[in-house]
């Protein structure tokens, strides 16, 4: 560590998201002149802490210094006249409007009065050069570019604000081989320039190469700093992990049933290169997990089971007999007996207005009705059942839903659901920003499940889960499943290795089997 | 090369506009009677300004990804102010010129408020203060009547140099000044990227609120201009109902063919104005066609039907369902 | 307010707990009592309120359509002309000996449901903004109407059925067109509350994603609820014909703005998912009363037209905004 005051500087930084600490008590250094890498898995803190660091949202304790200065920021635009811009994962750039705009759209170049084009078409040209994205036209409309040239342009935008500090949050994520060598460059470059750069990425390979030096995240925390090159990828990864086991879970049976004919089979799945040639089967009884990191194409797999995607190749194969799921009305019908408890409960699980007992019955009223009218005895004597079944927590049937707490309101989805009675269930993430205790109850919940028969896909984020939870795990990379962990294969380490795409090697233990696709 | 090639790109709906119009216009020229003469010529244009004036209004606040139903209500508000306010010497009509284009740019702002500030839905506050600028319409006209200076009215619908219509003279000039300058501007452009994006515009610090205003202020004036040019042809002013709906209605037809976005963010004033005057033009090719005047009202509205449905194509290239439900 | 007014769309919402804008609702319906008898005793008479009731009926027939697609977090601007192609094709049809008599009101309705289907495949399947296309449909029935009529007051009388319907009397004292409405009333109590075709609206104008992600079919609700809409529009105009026993042109165009305020200011969310039928009635009989208070005033059509307007923004600023973007 350099002995004079950092360029910037955050100490005893929180963050709490209902009962949850997103961040408690981070700190963080940064230097002028260096690479700075956050590492950390899901969850561990690091977008919190640059959103706040960037004026994205203010955190709940702590003080941030700039220059020694004591400074706070309440919008993206006051940190950016500070000098700190950030480059997000999701995309800031406005899609009608041309590159040149968009580079120039906080501060475009104004003559008598009017956006004088020439000069910033000259700005566009000079961040451009900067980004090395010399062969992306100032005049074409970003809507127009993939995603990998919107990418350069994000980072042109940024570059065009010159900053003193640059966040990059996963910027490389939709690049190519050979933009990421350009950008890293331009990346060494601005470090020779003085910039103090933060950069957040899961390459491994890209952190080795680029960092100065390294923080990693846990739990909210910054839990180690060091030198980049000192630390083995293992040791990295045992860092990430840590040892703390805070979940209980419920026993998993000896063994699957492998007799069993599978309920589901998936062959040579693909869709629109976000899910690419994926195959497997579930029987009754399993629990399949799916990991890796977020964005690889789970969400994806679970909408095209569901029905939700089109142009979807590959066959789907129920009880024995190949089908065609072309809509969740039929997804959730006799035949298939699917039900999906989606990715964001307030926008696709719950009608958060509405009140408890009509999103509890919303998906089974084709059951509860009789010629469309509903038969409100049935109806209530359903709606009490889930209730006392998930046990859950409200003042009344009649009250929104809205109100409810998060971990309530994932009952509640789950609730909405079982009432079905679903043979095949696919979960997105349903443990996502909700209690401790709730999620231990839905952990015995998928087991009983399971239990009775049910065939269970169960994505989450945290890798805890799919070790407590699962019989298999098959851990997806860019849309394709790169491996399948087994039972007592399923260790943290390896879902972490394999997540990141590390070669297999030293694995510290993991007996994890290589699946190549579409076996 | 390119830079024609992303001229081209960046100008397709309005030079489909263009297209459309020229093609139609030629038919219609090479089908009437006399001509192209500049008599033709000028009728047509006359008829055309005034709904492209009121279309370029629309543009403005539907480039926001709005939507102003009082257009139509705007123009005829002003109309029946100009027909009580533009005549006399030279100098009471001026000011009564300004005070008109003031009380429609007023409207306009009003607009922009409410949906601003107020944060309602623009459709609904439009229909509303639609009804508020007709009842003040009809308030100041109960019956069809008032005046208008002869000497402005004429020169402002008559020919040039003997040969150029003045009102299209007149709409080139109020794009020069108004449109062009809007567009090039601070505010157009956050009008444009609000339109566009509202979650990136804020993300980029795009001044959100002052873009929308200046849209819905300016559309207020330019639907204000429409109103003074049918006092200078009718030399009087009425507050009709079925005038104002038509207006707000083609407005919206003529935006769709000029290659506006009615989801924001795309597309140009000028465009909207090919649109206006190819739609003018469409209902004029029954006359010439000596098709029944009575047939008109339906070939518009089947027109501006199936402009709307073209939109839709775009839903072809959906692959998640999910997309369809916003 | 906003937690006791968001519990209101459960399964029996009517008696529970009413919703504040009800109750506003229903607190100015007696402020305008009161305020009409300072002007005339004969205000709070039975035969002056049942008269008021049975003009409000052909509104409320309208409304109950506009209040189902607003639920839906949509609109319906296709009213003028569905509601006249109602009046005008019942009467045609009327034309037509013994048979055309029994068909008329059928064939009437039929075409409403046929022009609302149109709108409702748009909106559900093309994913076109509710407001252009039922625009677009409008201006196309109004097209069609026009070519019908020869643009000319149609001739055609209402058949007695008709008549009967609109003024006549079952039960002494209590005209016809009242219990029509108490009729569709009942009806689209039930179907809000008490059917899957109802909990459906509720759920698609709430979270259209999470009504489909359930598996719902929600554009086939989509679709059915615009149908539904334009047959209640076109019914109340066979109603409106039989009651001035004629139809007449531009006879929808009175209905437009009342219906929207009535739905609104009876509590029902403009963005959908949110409203009872209740709240639609209070409407419905406010915006009534406020009509006949104001011509008993002897209001010119010009204020009613502003004060209209301005009820409906003051209202919604009151009730009907939207979130802040952050």
């Amino acid at each position: 560590m350099a002995p004079s005051e950092p360029l910037f500087r955050m100490e005893g930084i929180s963050k709490r998201y209902g009962g949850v600490h997103a961040l408690e008590k981070a700190e963080l250094a940064v230097e002028a002149g260096r690479i700075h890498a956050l590492l950390g898995e899901n969850g561990a803190g690091k977008s919190t802490l640059i959103k706040v660091m960037s004026g994205v949202v203010a955190p709940d304790e702590g003080r941030m210094t700039l220059d020694g200065r004591e400074i706070a920021f309440d919008s993206p635009a006051a940190a950016n006249r500070a000098g700190i811009v950030c480059i997000f994962q999701e995309l800031s750039l406005i899609p009608d409007l041309s590159v040149a705009d968009n580079i120039a759209i906080s501060n475009p170049p104004t003559r008598f009065g009017l956006i004088d084009r020439r000069r910033q078409r000259r700005i566009a040209e000079d961040a451009l050069a900067r980004a090395g994205a010399e062969d992306i036209h100032p005049r074409a409309l970003v809507k127009d570019l993939p995603l990998s040239r919107r990418q350069m342009v994000e980072i042109a935008k940024a570059l065009a604000r010159d900053p003193r500090i640059l966040i990059l949050d996963e910027a490389t994520s939709a690049l190519t081989q050979a933009d990421v060598t350009r950008i890293f460059d331009v990346l060494k470059r601005l470090r020779a320039d003085g910039l103090a750069l933060l950069y957040i990425s899961h390459r491994m390979h890209e952190i080795t190469e680029l960092a100065d030096d390294c923080t990693v995240f846990r739990n909210g925390r910054n839990v180690a700093t060091y030198l980049a090159g000192t630390k083995t990828d293992n040791e990295v990864v045992e860092m990430m992990i840590g040892r703390e086991y805070s979940h209980i879970f419920p026993a998993k049976p000896e063994t699957a049933d492998m007799r069993k004919p599978p309920v589901l089979e998936v062959r040579n799945l693909s869709w629109n290169d976000r899910v690419k040639d994926i195959s497997f089967a579930v029987r009754p009884g399993e629990v399949v997990g799916l990991g890796g990191l977020d964005g690889q194409g789970q969400r994806e797999l679970l909408l095209a089971l569901f029905g939700v995607l089109r142009g979807v190749t590959g066959d789907l194969i129920i009880d024995g007999k190949p089908t065609t799921i072309s809509s969740p009305r039929f997804a959730k019908s006799e035949r298939v007996g699917m039900a999906l408890i989606p990715e964001d409960r307030k926008t696709e699980g719950l009608m958060l207005p509405m009140s408890v007992r009509d999103n509890l019955s919303f998906a089974t009223l084709d059951r509860l009705s009789r010629g469309g009218i509903i038969d409100t005895a049935a109806e209530h004597a359903k709606i009490e059942e889930m209730i006392r079944l998930l046990a859950i927590r409200t003042a009344g049937t009649g009250i929104p839903v809205g109100a409810l707490s998060g971990g309530n309101q994932q009952k509640v989805v789950i609730a909405k659901w079982l009432m079905r009675g679903p043979r095949i269930i696919l979960l997105n993430d349903p443990t996502r920003g909700i209690d401790v205790g709730t999620k231990q109850e839905i952990y015995q919940l998928l087991r009983r499940l399971a239990d009775a028969g049910d065939a269970i896909i169960f994505y989450s984020t945290d890798y805890d889960e799919l070790i407590g939870c699962c019989d298999r795990v098959l851990v997806l990379y860019d849309g394709a499943v790169k491996r399948e962990l087994i039972g007592d294969g399923i260790t943290e380490h390896a879902l972490v290795a394999s997540a990141l795409n590390i070669d297999e090697g030293n694995g510290g233990g993991a007996m994890a089997a290589t699946v190549a696709a579409g076996t | 090369m390119t830079e024609w090639r992303y001229l081209v790109n960046d100008n397709r709906g309005t030079l489909l506009a263009i297209a459309i119009f020229v093609v139609m216009f030629t038919i219609y020229v090479s089908n009437h009677p006399a001509g192209l003469t500049s008599n033709v010529v000028t009728t047509a244009s006359n008829k055309g300004v005034l709904l492209a004036f009121v279309a370029m209004a629309q543009t403005l606040v539907v480039l926001t990804a709005g939507i102003d139903l009082s257009v139509g209500m705007i123009f005829v508000l002003t109309n029946c102010l100009a027909s009580g306010l533009v005549f006399g010497t030279a100098l009471e009509t001026t000011i009564g010129v300004v005070a008109v284009l003031g009380a429609g740019l007023g409207c306009g702002a009003l607009n922009g408020l409410i949906v601003i500030y107020g944060r309602l839905q623009p459709i609904v506050t439009t229909i509303a203060t639609g009804a508020v600028f007709y009842g003040i319409a009809l308030a100041l006209r109960p019956v069809p009547g008032g005046e208008v200076n002869p000497v402005l009215a004429d020169a402002l619908t008559g020919k040039l140099f003997g040969f150029f219509p003045a009102s299209l003279a007149t709409l080139i000039l109020v794009v020069l000044v108004v449109w062009i300058p809007f567009r090039r501007s601070v505010l157009g452009r956050a009008a444009y990227a609000v339109g566009s994006s509202d979650q990136a515009a804020y993300m980029s610090g795009v001044p959100i609120k002052a873009g929308k205003f200046a849209a819905y202020a300016l559309g207020g004036l330019l639907a204000s201009i429409g109103g003074l040019f049918l006092t200078f042809f009718t030399y009087s002013g009425e507050a009709s109902a079925a005038n104002g709906n038509t207006y707000t209605l083609f407005a919206i037809a003529a935006v769709v063919l000029g290659g506006v976005s009615l989801y924001g963010g795309v597309g140009s004033a000028i465009g909207a104005i090919f649109g206006a005057l190819a739609f003018r033009t469409i209902g004029d090719l029954l006359f010439v066609f000596d098709l029944e005047p009575l047939w008109q009202p339906l070939f518009q509205g089947v027109v501006l039907f199936a402009a709307v449905c073209l939109g839709s194509l775009r839903l072809i290239q959906v692959r998640n369902r999910l997309e369809y439900f916003r | 307010m906003s937690s006791d007014h968001l519990s209101q769309t459960s399964r029996v919402p009517m008696f529970r707990r009413i919703d504040p804008a009800v109750l506003i609702a229903f607190g100015c319906i007696v402020a305008l009592l009161l305020v009409g008898s300072l002007y005339s005793s004969s205000f709070l008479s039975p035969e002056y309120l049942l008269q008021q009731l049975k003009v409000a009926s052909f509104l409320g027939v309208i409304a109950t359509g506009m209040m189902m697609v607003i639920l839906l977090g949509h609109i319906d601007l296709s009213v003028p002309w569905v509601v006249a192609v109602g009046g005008m094709m019942s009467t045609a049809m009327a034309a037509y000996g013994p048979l055309g008599e029994a068909l008329a009101i059928p064939f009437g309705v039929l075409c409403g449901v046929i022009l609302g289907l149109v709108s409702g495949i748009g909106v559900a399947y093309l994913r076109i903004p509710s407001m252009i296309i039922t625009l677009a449909v409008n201006a196309v029935a109004q097209g069609l109407m026009v070519v019908h009529t020869g643009g000319f007051s149609p001739q055609d009388a209402a058949s007695g059925a008709m008549r009967y319907l609109a003024t006549g009397f079952i039960i002494p004292g209590v005209p016809n067109a009242v219990l029509v409405w108490g009729v569709v009333g009942a009806v689209a109590v039930f179907v809000l509350t008490r059917t899957t075709f109802g909990r459906s609206i509720y759920g698609i104008g709430n979270q259209e994603r999470a009504a489909y992600l359930s598996g719902i079919d929600a554009r086939r609700a989509v679709m059915l609820v615009f149908a539904t809409a334009g047959g209640l529009s076109a019914f109340g105009g066979v109603l409106l014909a039989g009651y001035a026993s004629k139809a007449a042109q531009a006879m929808g165009d009175p209905y437009l703005l009342p219906a929207i305020a009535a739905v609104v200011l009876g509590g029902t969310s403009i963005l959908g998912g949110r409203g009872t039928y209740l709240g639609t009635v209070a409407g419905v009989i406010l915006i009534t009363l406020l009509q006949s208070i104001l011509s008993v005033m002897q209001m010119p059509e010009a204020g009613r037209q502003i004060i209209y307007g301005a009820v409906i923004v003051a209202m919604l600023l009151l009730y009907g905004r939207e979130k802040l973007l952050r």
